[in-house]
């Protein structure tokens, strides 16, 4: 290639550089820099101290409620989400594209506002607040109503990585099995979920860190009482508030360490599948 | 069509339609239980108001100044992702500089992490005796337990959004557009003005607009690294939490239902964006 002109494939080094710097620096202000300082708070006494921190009975049922929560509501919404992309994905009806938007709601909700619409609905004064309580069934601030709440703000994760993935891979191998003789069991068992497997790989781990790591709806519905209602980033805020920094630092590390394993799957996923995240 | 074979009875056309109706009523069952419900009581328990009241309640004077906080900040914070949302995503697709694999799984971060920590690590960082908080403490600027705290947490939460809409029409675009413009002789600004962003454009401000949605609908961050003082840095979500606190449940139903109405609003506008971008990439 020879023009007149410098080529401009090559344009000026000094520009890459500066737009490199750029880009570096606003992601160390904005990202790296909180994060390594989650690291250094929790250790910089040693690591005996952190330890300690983590013997707390508040701290060990924060966590025990937060894998009991994730043991509930990941399979739920793995189970719905499933139904919900092969019925979208699979099928041309009218509404489709209303439905689609209707699954993508929670993600536009605010988590608080997401709380209130379960307080107004399962509460002392909500709609079925009087026919729970002659039942003497308790949702809000008890377990049921965590569960409620968290399975509502991750409710879209699996439907919406499932049902680019199951239009992509088209009908044909499914066709092929029935006419071999598969029923709807084996077809979806032997052939469409191998298929799909990497993408509800990729919706589950999703929803497991926005489930575990639910803070708002989960703050309306609790009530928020240490040792009984409280999930690990309630625990967090908690701490914090009552200038209890380093149990704060240490269960915001444990939590960390899950958007560290998150990050790290989802990269795996992601080589494997080729897809980019869109939520 | 296959003719020669008979064709299986589950093939039939009527039946394929409800070949697995069970998966149906899950779906169906679910999203009622889930979303029509809960969406359902908030917005008749709201017009159990009346709307005179509603109108009274929902512009209050505390409630306006918490949705100008609220709204002003996440259109800021979302505008301000969307100049750096670009700039780093065409650094990660078009460069390659050491360590480039890592900062691209980083940018996830704000996904994964929850908010929390979130907030609690940016409250830290932005505190006056924090790591970044004290470089700017000495010129009379505090970030944390103000109004700019709130501003850094939705930076930090919507931040994702634009790089990951933009990097894969970055991805697709071919060079040979803006090699052809050079070397008709365009400058290199006139072909970012010209070649480069109009493409982009749809990609932006639907990652902009996401962002926005997000940074609006923002609680465990924002709650902690402000001061959630009135006519200062409370936002909307934090005074629908207050208000809940305080049994005051007429106005977070109030000002819930307004929020979720912005939320539709939003969602909607989403949606058309979308379609404007898919319409971009066939032309």
């Amino acid at each position: 290639m020879r023009s007149v002109k410098p080529s401009p494939t090559q344009e000026k080094p000094w520009l890459h550089a500066l737009l490199i710097v750029i880009a570096i620096g606003y992601l160390a202000l904005v990202l790296l820099i909180p994060a390594a300082n989650v690291l250094f708070q929790a250790f910089h006494k040693g690591v005996l101290p952190f330890l300690e921190n983590l013997l707390e009975p508040d701290f060990l049922h924060a966590v025990w409620l937060t894998f009991a929560l994730a043991l509930v509501v990941v399979p739920l919404n793995t189970v719905f989400g499933l139904c919900a992309a092969w019925a979208i994905a699979r099928h041309r009806f009218p509404g489709r594209t209303l439905l689609l938007s209707m699954i993508d709601l929670p993600f536009s909700i605010s988590p608080v506002v997401a709380g209130l619409m379960l307080v107004l609905v399962y509460g002392r004064n909500g709609w079925f607040g009087g026919w729970l309580q002659a039942l003497d069934i308790r949702v809000i601030f008890s377990f049921p109503g965590m569960v409620l709440a968290t399975a509502f703000v991750s409710l879209p994760f699996v439907a919406r990585e499932v049902i680019p993935v199951l239009e992509e891979i088209g009908t044909e191998q499914e066709e092929a099995a029935k006419t071999l003789g598969a029923n709807e069991w084996q077809t979806f068992w032997r052939v469409t979920l191998p298929n799909i497997r990497w993408g509800l790989l990729y919706g589950v781990l999703l929803t497991n860190a926005r489930v575990m790591g639910e803070f708002g709806a989960v703050a309306v519905v609790s009530g928020n009482v240490a040792g009984l209602t409280q999930t690990l980033p309630l625990f967090v805020e908690d701490a914090y508030k009552n200038y209890n920094t380093e149990s704060a630092y240490a269960a915001a590390v444990i939590l960390g360490l899950l958007a560290l394993v998150t990050l790290v799957v989802k990269e795996i996923l992601e080589r494997k599948t080729g897809i980019k995240p869109n939520a | 069509m296959i003719t020669t074979n008979p064709i299986p009875a589950a093939f039939s056309p009527k039946k394929q339609r409800w070949q697995f109706p069970w998966v149906w009523r899950i779906t169906v069952f679910y999203l009622l239980v889930m979303l029509a419900v809960p969406i359902a009581a908030l917005f008749s328990r709201a017009s159990s108001a009346g709307p005179l009241h509603f109108w009274q309640v929902a512009t209050r004077a505390i409630a306006l100044s918490a949705y100008e906080v609220t709204f002003v900040t996440a259109l800021v914070a979302a505008l301000i992702n969307g100049v750096f949302g670009t700039l780093i995503a065409w650094v990660l697709v078009r460069y390659s500089f050491p360590g480039k694999r890592f900062f691209d799984a980083v940018v996830d971060l704000p996904f994964a992490l929850p908010t929390a920590v979130a907030g609690l690590t940016l409250a830290t960082v932005y505190s006056e005796n924090g790591w970044i908080g004290s470089l700017v403490a000495p010129f009379g600027i505090r970030i944390a337990f103000t109004r700019w705290g709130v501003a850094v947490a939705m930076l930090f939460i919507s931040l994702p959004f634009v790089i990951r809409t933009v990097q894969p029409v970055l991805t697709e675009m071919e060079k040979d557009v803006e090699e052809a413009a050079w070397s008709l002789g365009a400058t290199h600004a006139q072909t970012f003005w010209r070649v480069i962003l109009p493409p982009l454009m749809p990609a932006i401000l639907t990652g902009v607009a996401l962002g926005f949605s997000r940074a609006v609908g923002e609680f465990g961050s924002v709650v902690i690294i402000s001061s959630n003082t009135p006519f200062r840095d409370l936002i909307a979500s934090v005074l629908v939490f207050q208000s809940l606190e305080q049994y005051d449940y007429e106005a977070a139903t109030i000002i819930g239902t307004v929020m979720l109405l912005v939320s539709l609003a939003i969602l909607f506008l989403i949606n058309l964006l979308q379609a404007w971008g898919r319409r971009y990439a066939e032309r």
